[in-house]
């Protein structure tokens, strides 16, 4: 029924892409990424605790890179040149995966990102060799332009990072849908299933979540709640919806009523 | 050999005589985990870590992956 999604070199069923952070523990996280289905997950690079707590267990012991496609991002990063050193370190740390989501953020407040920082980062990192996957404004310009420039998905923000608000301007991502010739996955800003379904229903080729699922109250069960929206969002964009119209229409015959 | 000092992932890190990055990642329980190192602003290869030796003054630092969206 629904067609894989394709980026870059890969391709998968899931539509769903999910983060890591903010979960209780290791196994909450492990346990909500299988309940959603996902097949892309997002992880930060940190520095190694060096300290007392050296032997504590590993994310990537409990999300393995043999079963999961590792999505390193660049969460954190305020400048190309740091965002571009975070992904050549992710480069080495899964021996040579090349697939990352590039993200240079703006300011703290609402985490926006810096296009121009993130449009030199793109180059550098395409120019490398990397697929690059990266989250922006939701500004057509823009998106078209790291459409064009070779970026293998472009994933502008529904709304703030981890504000849960929803798809802001669902016009501005239409036009975006428009203009696209490479998968476009909203990333960031979804709060619930409806949030997702939204977005799949524009014609969205995927999206990107973690607080959503991470800080729900049962975490597990909103993984699965999204999983459905996403699902269900897609088949509703494949059905082609009705027609909106501002008066009723009856949906029984107005012929044969009885008198 | 003599006591070297640098900087491991921010801290001042005193070792009694040179090391290198896997001897140094072995005492760190770094074993089988995975991390990358970067070493006065550039990448270290793992297939590089045993040839790597750390000299007084060197900046290093360990990257491992974290929970993140």
């Amino acid at each position: 029924m629904t067609s894989p999604l394709r980026i870059g070199s890969r391709s998968f069923e899931s539509r769903l892409l999910v983060g890591t952070g903010k979960y209780k523990n290791l196994e909450e996280t492990r346990d909500a990424i299988i309940a959603s289905g996902a097949e892309i997950v997002t992880v930060a690079l940190r520095r190694t605790n060096i300290g007392q707590n050296s032997d504590e267990p590993n994310l990537l012991d409990f999300i393995s890179p043999d079963k999961w496609t590792i999505l390193p991002n660049t969460a954190g990063c305020f400048s190309a040149e740091d965002a571009v050193r975070t992904c050549m370190l992710a480069r080495e740390l899964l021996d040579g995966h090349n697939l990352v989501k590039l993200e240079v953020l703006g300011e703290k407040k609402t985490l926006y990102p810096n296009m121009t920082q993130t449009i030199s980062a793109a180059k550098t990192l395409i120019e490398d060799g990397f697929e690059v996957m990266v989250y922006c404004s939701d500004d057509p310009i823009f998106c078209k332009e790291l459409d064009d420039m070779g970026c293998v998905s472009v994933m502008p923000l529904a709304s703030p990072i981890g504000s849960g608000l929803g798809i802001v301007n669902p016009h501005s991502i239409s036009i975006i849908l428009e203009n696209s010739t490479k998968p476009i996955i909203v990333d960031a800003g979804v709060g619930t299933a409806s949030d997702a379904s939204i977005a799949m229903e524009l014609g969205c080729d995927g999206v990107l979540m973690n607080t959503a699922i991470a800080k729900a109250a049962k975490p597990i069960l909103m993984a699965e709640a999204m999983k459905d929206a996403v699902i269900s969002g897609r088949k509703a964009f494949l059905a082609g919806r009705m027609q909106k119209t501002l008066f009723g229409n009856a949906s029984s015959p107005i012929q044969g009523l009885i008198e | 050999m003599s006591a070297i000092v640098f900087k491991l992932n921010g801290e001042l890190t005193q070792k009694p005589k040179e090391l290198n990055l896997n001897e140094l990642a072995n005492e760190l329980n770094l074993f089988r985990k995975k991390f990358a190192i970067e070493m006065n602003g550039e990448i270290i290869p793992k297939s590089s870590h045993s040839a790597t030796l750390i000299k007084d003054g060197d900046v290093i630092e360990i990257v491992h992956a974290v929970g993140g969206g």
